[in-house]
């Protein structure tokens, strides 16, 4: 073996494998939805730990990030004299792009960590083996109710986050820049009614897509690296931490390529 | 029932297996022993198909299980049990929904079946007053007897105990190891078991064997082997015995 064999087996061969056994993973669970029925019970759970306990960290940044963005966009649009757009500009931004992002990253840090460290303590405990060894399908077992679960949760926290969003904005409109908070809202609502898609804005359907992807990226990659887990509990935070890492970066840019998808 | 003919395995540049054979009757007990990471587990993890040979061949009940596509591997699963060294109970369930588990994914059995499969079996390892528990809730010996019976819910023709004993105090080591030996005689079950455990072996084993750096040293009666004049034979069993 040369330098650059070794070079390419060292740098590239475990990322590579990685994403492959991650497709791989996506794929497979996709491929077991119609277990579902068997799953609702473990669906809800994993519902319950995924949205209920992940809500009140969602709605708390996306109601900062809706006041930072009031703050900024209000401080510059009132050099101009056009203060009374920032609701317009908030509730754009907020539904098209800031609210879908920050859950999914909050997501990533909060779920794709626990999914990992919980699939990956399994792994390592031979938990997984023993499900192998009884001829249970791990995938059917342990990922379609952690990918589904994320899938379906993540757009409606999005959702609710853009909506608190939103209101943090007007909150900063009011106090800060002296606009009047009905206003605001009558401006911002005005801004979600552009063309249409089975009722809903295109802004509104825009950000509902792109965080139900997230969500299901976000499943995978934390039930990939979880049961890839080896080696211990070093080996269970080392897939924890490259599940929230993994996570964010294919956020990023699949954020860009969405968007560039559904807005072009 | 199981037979293994000239299997090899390495992991890297070690050779953890070198040309093994043995043969396992129905109703037979194969006990081994050797030395911590000489590959003893090894040789279970293929009988179950988790690993595959680099050469030779497994066979279980007539099958190539290196052959095997993903169902047929699982059909043949499904007739075997698999007792893993620490317990690998499922943590967030209960002692009978981790029972019932494989009853509920692999078989149609109602409700009512499946309880009493379960209690059955929690009731031959005197483990009846814990059903309701979660693994974390009961001491390490209580999670290896629980182990055991959902090793044997699904009521296998064939047994792979691995470091049965490990973990536990002399007296339970005991009752785990007559249990084996139970289900043995009332049931004809043919097993294959990996102990450090001379005492275990005793109970358990119709064929004692000692193995080291990918093969057997010696095979044969447990009072065959104990007697053994191989020097490495008596030096690892004399230490044990001690």
């Amino acid at each position: 073996m040369n330098i650059i064999q070794k070079a390419g087996a060292l740098l590239l061969a475990p990322p590579v494998v990685d994403a492959g056994y991650t497709m791989h993973l996506g794929l497979a669970a996709l491929a077991r939805l119609r277990h579902l029925p068997r799953r609702w019970r473990s669906l809800l759970d994993q519902m319950h730990l995924c949205g209920v306990k992940s809500m009140h960290v969602v709605l708390f940044v996306n109601f900062f990030i809706g006041m930072i963005l009031a703050l900024q966009l209000g401080f510059e649009l009132s050099r101009y004299g056009q203060q009374e757009a920032v609701g317009f500009a908030v509730a754009v931004a907020m539904m098209r792009e800031m609210a879908p992002m920050m859950t999914a990253v909050v997501l990533a840090a909060s779920v794709a960590s626990a999914m990992a460290a919980e699939l990956g303590t399994m792994r390592v405990q031979e938990e997984v083996t023993a499900l192998e060894v009884m001829s249970i399908d791990i995938y059917s077992y342990l990922v379609v109710p952690r990918m589904l679960a994320l899938t379906l949760i993540a757009p409606m926290l999005t959702l609710l986050g853009a909506v608190v969003g939103i209101l943090g904005g007007g909150l900063i409109a009011y106090s800060q820049l002296g606009l009047d908070f009905s206003g605001y809202l009558r401006n911002s609502l005005d801004s979600l009614t552009d063309t249409s898609f089975l009722g809903l804005p295109r802004s509104v359907y825009a950000g509902l897509i792109k965080s139900m992807i997230f969500g299901f990226v976000i499943s995978v990659i934390g039930c990939a690296n979880g049961l890839r887990a080896e080696h211990g509990a070093s080996g269970v935070g080392n897939s924890t931490r490259a599940a929230v890492r993994n996570s964010i970066i294919m956020i990023i840019v699949l954020n860009f390529f969405l968007g560039k998808i559904i807005y072009q | 029932m199981i037979r293994l003919e000239g299997v090899k395995k390495a992991f890297g540049s070690q050779q953890v297996l070198d040309d093994v054979n043995f043969h396992v009757p129905a109703g037979h007990s194969l006990v081994i022993m050797g030395p911590s990471g000489s590959g003893k587990s090894v040789i279970l993890k293929h009988i179950i198909g988790l690993l595959q040979a680099d050469a030779g061949r497994v066979l279980v009940m007539d099958k190539d299980v290196g052959t095997l596509d993903r169902d047929g591997l699982a059909q043949l699963r499904r007739r075997m049990g698999y007792l893993f060294q620490h317990s690998a109970l499922i943590n967030w369930l209960s002692v009978f929904d981790n029972l019932a588990l494989p009853l509920r994914e692999t078989t149609n059995m109602s409700h009512a079946e499946i309880r009493e499969r379960v209690m059955h079996v929690l009731e031959l390892v005197q483990m009846t007053a814990a059903e309701a528990k979660l693994p974390a809730e009961i001491s390490g010996g209580m999670q290896k007897r629980v182990g055991l019976a959902r090793a044997l819910v699904t009521e296998p023709n064939i047994i792979l105990y691995d470091e049965p004993e490990a973990g536990l105090d002399p007296e339970m080591s005991s009752s785990v190891s007559h249990t084996m030996r139970r289900l043995k005689e009332e049931h004809g079950m043919t097993s294959v078991t990996v102990t450090h455990s001379v005492s275990c072996a005793l109970t358990v084993a119709d064929t004692l064997a000692v193995f080291e750096h990918g093969h057997f040293l010696i095979s044969g009666p447990p009072t065959e082997v104990l007697n053994s004049d191989l020097p490495r034979v008596r030096e690892f069993l004399g230490a044990q015995l001690d």
